[in-house]
């Protein structure tokens, strides 16, 4: 494989990761019947929180906290809206998204502009001196390691430990689950700050390693791409990972074919991303047996234990 | 202390209308609280935002101008909210909208005729459906969800205007600023009141308010609409086409929202550039819940959200905030109106885990 | 009181239970007012009363689901407050729930797994559940998904779950509802055998012939209160009936039929069709035909075609062939459920909130939902308010329909109140077939009462009606001819005079007791196939 095509492989890792973490913390809300649609807002703040706390402190890992941090902040307003006062959770995301597009301007103003080095790379020690998979797997940042590794944890979490069942009985029955003495809000916040922390640490992918830099809606409807992912994924881990790899994938030779100079508009290419979401959401929603088999049964609703 | 909600088995009709207002009232007081943060006199910055806007000769006109857009999509968008059909994907219809009148204004240049306004109408209102009529189609056909797609589509959307007013529209007279030429005399919205920007799309707005009431409070149609909202296994019950009500609920939306984009592009704008809408798309939204998805609410809605632009820009002129403040406030509002709203089905209950030992059996019988 | 318990309470033996005037305030109701109750080791302990008498939030209270606003719980003699289900089941507490408490997603042995909170008793889980699936004959596969159980292999998975902890009570919540006749012997089987065994088992019921054949102690509720005690098993069915009602309910006056003249108002023939729904049920080849005057009654277990075939009738689900369904002789497979109705069929379906009525809307605009075509309450596409409001007003008036006025929002009625409403909405269109699903399905016994009459009163007048329900009892008050339906296939309707209940249960399916390899590869694929 020519260096060219492993920088290729290296750049889709880049792109495809910010999608990969927001999906898996969406799908671990969604699957306790959360739908948060806030992804967009959450990942941008927290791109903007953590480029500005790495800037302050001068430390990319404190930003990183930071932006966790931020995203979970975000994600308990949404909680408090829709779980303990019951609000839809459609107008709500949207309200998180138009909260968090506004906010991240307002704190980005001042730092539009400033460059900052990128995440460093952690490099095994031998490993990656291997031909083609040393650069690919063996010397990458940090969170692309998260990403893996935070993927299998929560698909271990959801289909080998106790705690990740009662999350999916939660959202398959809400009724059945208080019936029997879960306590359903309580796990649904849990569920949706992980969701929102998530989110905050593709925000800061985005701002700390992906940019590196801040710029104003610097997201560009990822956070909805990722809302897309885990209706592609049928709320699956394995294919949630395929997925972000694909948009990933869609996402860079947008770029790359305009660095190309093909004769085409710019504008054209950079729909692609937007218009294959549209094409891959029709072609998974088509099957509604499937969707429905899949999806859990209590997504989007609200719950309210009488007495 | 345990702060409780407790069913209340009926809408409150007293809160359906008093928590918007609620919701103002603490969006108001918060914005006291950020302004302070960012070191500015409450007092005088609330005054800037909030009350001076209207206090020049042209701010009650210029009030109307910013609310047009916003009523006439969020009368739209509360049709099909109503429907529990999501579009949020205006923001791209308007941008359609935009950019089919604008292509008519664009081809008759400096040339004139009576026709060439109304066929710029109707071509936007074209746009915007063509717009959303892509949603419905994938949503009625193929069960995909229509948040996503319409909204992915605006994205689309905002690129193909980029790409026109950069490209084949540009104005080769333009120094070369991406944007069109301005639109022609003919091609241009009727002011309705000389020394202002007052344009008969404000009037248009208002008559799709009232029709749009009309519709959904008095007509079948409407309530057609209002049960798949509620109950759509009711609506199959009493046998209404649910894609049926899909496909108008997004075509109304859609093409409300691309008569709103010709009305800022031929009004206020007079020329295609790619910013044309400071994101009324999305605050329509705002707009129609703020306006209880009523449309004679939404057009109170409209004015107060068309306000916070209004004050935005004074607040960024005056004060030197980013005009980023208007965005966060306009989320803050939604947040307090959907956290009031509770208070509609649920009345909240302060104090011990302990309910009134009333007896009020007959009541359930 | 029986003789066994007597001695036992001589012997100064410690009830297994005692309540203390526990109270229970909902907003609008009192669900229990003072309510005292005392159970004994191994007694069979039956709960009676009507919907809506307290039961269920009594025993929410006893499993630790809802808290009571005052009152005392001593169990074994101590004091104790339960504060939610993972307490009680340490304290020895079970309960198999009415609308059961299973997870549709997810498999058996998950399932079971999520009831017991304690994390070492979940080890060796697989192994346990089968040791308790043989010994008391409840047969299970831990591994197939519960969407794809019957009703009847559904409450084994909640009693198996129960009976993992080796409960010293076990609530069951109106078990029988959803069984065959052949099942519930089996069930009493097994509970008579866990109360040899010494634990308690409280019996909620509203079925008068069970619970003489089973309890051997029983506490009547009615309006949240005790009413009276007694041992069932010398009582007559009349009498606790009384206890449980407060008055006499007369049986509805049934006339003379003779439906040989009349004409065929609905004929199905051949009717099959695939379920789109994810765990539903296909219809094989089902014909039955129903004249005018006639009451038809479509029995069976929960979950074997009804939603189904009710679908089918009422033209939410269109069917292939437009001449398997004929209303009034015109053939109508492929008409939606507004030309059905303007044919002269109208429909109640079994679910009243969300279904057949709005809830969120006032009655008047549930009035409008699905009469406006036949009682024309609209005029150039608008609705005509004043005539829909009277037309509201007339259903309420007639149908004695309690709560606030046509202004009432669905949701603010109680649910025999809102089933008489949508019962004489329908009605009130003077249809020539109507077909109603589940029509006293958690309706107080007045109210049932009175939509019986109706049911009967439309028939005299030359109306063909269906009746879909699982309630045995009433279809045999009812109806002149039943059909059993059948994991999708229905029986030839015959007489009613001429089955017995034993006949009715074996159409119904038996016993579901063949064990699980066998179902799977036999009789009953559940899953809605692509």
């Amino acid at each position: 494989m020519s260096p060219e095509m492993i920088n290729i492989l290296l750049s889709i890792m880049t792109a495809s990761t910010p999608l990969l973490l927001a999906a898996t913390g969406e799908l671990v809300a969604e699957k306790s019947g959360v739908l948060n649609l806030g992804l967009e807002g959450m990942m941008l703040v927290g791109a903007v929180i953590g480029f500005a706390t790495a800037v302050h402190t001068g430390s990319a890992s404190l930003g990183v906290l930071a932006a966790v941090l931020a995203g979970i902040a975000m994600s308990l307003v949404f909680a408090f809206l829709s779980l303990t006062l019951m609000a839809n959770q459609v107008a709500t995301g949207l309200a998180l998204t138009i909260f968090g597009t506004g906010l991240s301007a307002l704190m980005g103003a001042g730092y539009v502009g400033t460059a900052l080095q990128p995440l460093p790379k952690l490099t095994i020690p031998a490993l990656s001196d291997l031909p083609v998979l040393g650069p690919l797997l063996f010397h990458q940042d940090a969170l692309i390691y998260g990403s893996f590794i935070l993927l299998i944890a929560v698909a271990w979490f959801l289909y080998r430990s106790h705690a990740g069942l009662v999350l999916r009985a939660v959202g398959d029955s809400h009724d059945a689950a208080h019936a029997i003495g879960y306590p359903v809000i309580a796990i649904r916040y849990a569920a949706t700050a992980f969701g929102g922390g998530m989110a905050g640490l593709a925000g800061a992918y985005m701002s700390l390693a992906y940019s590196p830099s801040w710029s104003e809606n610097m997201t560009a409807g990822r956070g909805w791409i990722a809302l897309a992912l885990v209706v592609f994924a049928t709320w699956r881990p394995g294919w949630l990972l395929l997925g972000a790899y694909l948009f990933g994938g869609i996402m860079y030779m947008s770029l790359y074919i305009q660095g190309l100079g093909v004769n085409l508009p710019s504008q054209f290419i950079s729909s692609l991303p937007y218009l294959a979401t549209i094409v891959v959401l029709v072609m998974i929603s088509r099957d509604r047996l499937r969707i429905r088999l899949n999806a859990p049964a209590c997504l989007g609703r609200p719950f309210f234990a009488a007495g | 202390m345990w702060l409780g909600l407790e069913p209340r088995g009926q809408r409150s009709a007293f809160w359906t209308y008093g928590s918007p207002v609620l919701a103002l009232l603490l969006t108001v007081v918060t914005a006291a609280i950020i302004f302070a943060a960012l070191g500015q006199d409450p007092a005088e910055a609330l005054w800037t935002f909030l009350i001076e806007p209207l206090t020049s000769a042209s701010g009650l006109p210029e009030l109307f101008v910013k609310a047009a857009p916003l009523i006439l999509i969020g009368v739209g968008l509360s049709i099909g909210f109503r429907a529990n059909v999501w579009n949020i994907g205006a923001e791209g219809q308007f941008t359609l909208g935009a950019i089919f009148g604008g292509w008519l204004a664009l081809r008759v240049g400096e040339g004139s005729g009576w026709w060439i306004f109304p066929a710029m109408l109707l071509l936007s209102i074209l746009g915007g459906m063509i717009w959303a009529a892509i949603p419905a189609f994938l949503k009625t056909r193929f069960n995909a969800n229509e948040i996503l797609t319409s909204l992915m589509l605006t994205y689309v959307a905002q690129l193909l205007l980029l790409y026109l007013v950069t490209g084949p529209w540009k104005d080769p007279e333009g120094y070369g600023f991406p944007q069109t030429a301005m639109f022609g005399d003919g091609a241009t919205a009727p002011i309705l009141i000389p020394e202002t920007r007052l344009h008969l799309g404000v009037l248009i707005a208002l008559a799709a308010a009232l029709l749009g009431w009309l519709i959904l409070s008095k007509s079948l149609l409407g309530f057609q609409l209002r049960v798949l909202g509620s109950a759509p296994r009711a609506a199959r019950f009493a046998g209404f086409s649910e894609a049926g009500l899909i496909w108008l609920s997004l075509l109304l939306g859609g093409g409300l929202a691309g008569l709103a984009g010709l009305f800022e592009v031929a009004g206020p704008i007079g020329q295609l550039t790619p910013s044309i809408s400071p994101g009324y798309g999305f605050t329509a939204i705002i707009v129609a819940f703020l306006g209880r998805l009523h449309p004679l609410g939404v057009v109170l809605a409209g004015l107060v959200l068309a306000l916070s632009y209004l004050g935005g820009e004074a607040a960024q002129i005056d004060l030197g905030l980013p005009n980023a403040v208007t965005g966060i406030f306009q989320g803050i509002l939604l947040f307090y109106l959907l956290g009031c709203d509770v208070l509609i089905l649920y009345r909240l209950r302060l104090g011990r885990k302990q309910p009134p030992a009333k007896h009020l059996r007959e009541a359930s019988r | 009181m029986t003789d066994s318990r007597k001695t036992a309470e001589a012997a100064g033996a410690t009830p297994l239970l005692q309540l203390d005037g526990i109270l229970k305030q909902f907003p609008g109701c009192l669900a229990n007012d003072h309510v005292d109750l005392t159970l004994m080791p191994g007694e069979i302990h039956a709960l009676l009363g009507e919907n809506g008498a307290g039961k269920s939030t009594l025993v929410k209270i006893i499993y630790g689901v809802q808290e009571p606003d005052a009152g005392q719980i001593r169990w074994q003699g101590a004091t104790v407050q339960i504060a939610n289900p993972a307490q009680a089941r340490r304290l020895g507490i079970g309960m198999v729930f009415q609308h059961f408490s299973l997870f549709e997603s997810l498999t058996v042995a998950e399932n079971i797994a999520l009831g017991i909170s304690d994390a070492r008793q979940r080890k060796g889980l697989r192994s346990r559940i089968a040791e308790i699936s043989r010994s008391y004959g409840l047969l299970l596969d831990p591994d197939r998904a519960v969407h794809e159980l019957s009703v009847g292999e559904r409450q084994r998975v909640e009693i198996v779950r129960c009976l993992l902890q080796e409960p010293r009570l076990l609530i069951m919540d109106e078990p029988t509802s959803v069984l065959t006749p052949q099942e519930v012997d089996k069930l009493f089987d097994t509970l008579r055998r866990l109360a040899a065994e010494g634990c308690a088992i409280l019996y909620i019921s509203h079925k008068l012939e069970e619970i003489r054949a089973l309890c051997h102690e029983a506490t009547i509720m009615r309006q949240g209160k005790v009413v009276a005690t007694c041992d069932p098993r010398h009582e007559t069915a009349e009498h606790l009936a009384e206890l449980m009602i407060g008055s006499r309910v007369s049986a509805p006056d049934r006339p003379a039929s003779s439906q040989e003249e009349k004409p065929v108002m609905l004929e199905v023939s051949h009717l099959s069709l695939k379920s789109d729904r994810q765990f539903g049920i296909d219809l094989k080849d089902i014909s039955f035909t129903v004249r005018g005057g006639e009451i038809l009654g479509i029995g069976g277990v929960a979950g074997n075609g009804q939603s189904e075939l009710m679908a089918a009738l009422s033209g939410e689900t269109l069917v292939n062939t437009a001449d398997a369904i004929r209303i009034n002789d015109v053939a109508a497979g492929r008409l939606g459920p507004a030309q059905r109705r303007l044919l002269g069929a109208c429909f109640v379906p079994e679910e009243r909130n969300g279904h057949g009525a709005v809830s969120a809307f006032s009655l008047t605009d549930n009035a409008f939902l699905s009469a406006f075509r036949r009682r024309s309450l609209t005029r150039l596409g608008l609705i005509e308010g004043e005539k829909t409001r009277r037309f509201a007003d007339d259903i309420i008036r007639l149908f004695d329909v309690r709560g606030r006025g046509v202004r009432a929002e669905a949701r603010s009625l109680s649910g025999g109140n809102l089933q008489k409403f949508i019962v004489g909405r329908e009605i009130l269109q003077r249809p020539d077939l109507l077909v109603v699903a589940q029509p006293t399905w958690g309706v107080d016994a007045g109210a049932a009462a009175a939509i019986h009459q109706a049911l009967i009163d439309l028939a005299a007048q030359g109306a063909g009606i269906v009746i879909i329900s699982q309630d045995l009892d009433e279809i045999l008050l009812l109806c002149q001819r039943i059909a059993v339906i059948n994991l999708g296939s229905l029986s030839a309707p015959r007489p009613v005079g001429e089955v017995t209940v034993e006949q009715i249960g074996l159409l119904m399916g038996g016993v579901h007791g063949a064990p699980p390899q066998e179902q799977i590869k036999g009789e009953q694929p559940r899953v809605a196939r692509t």
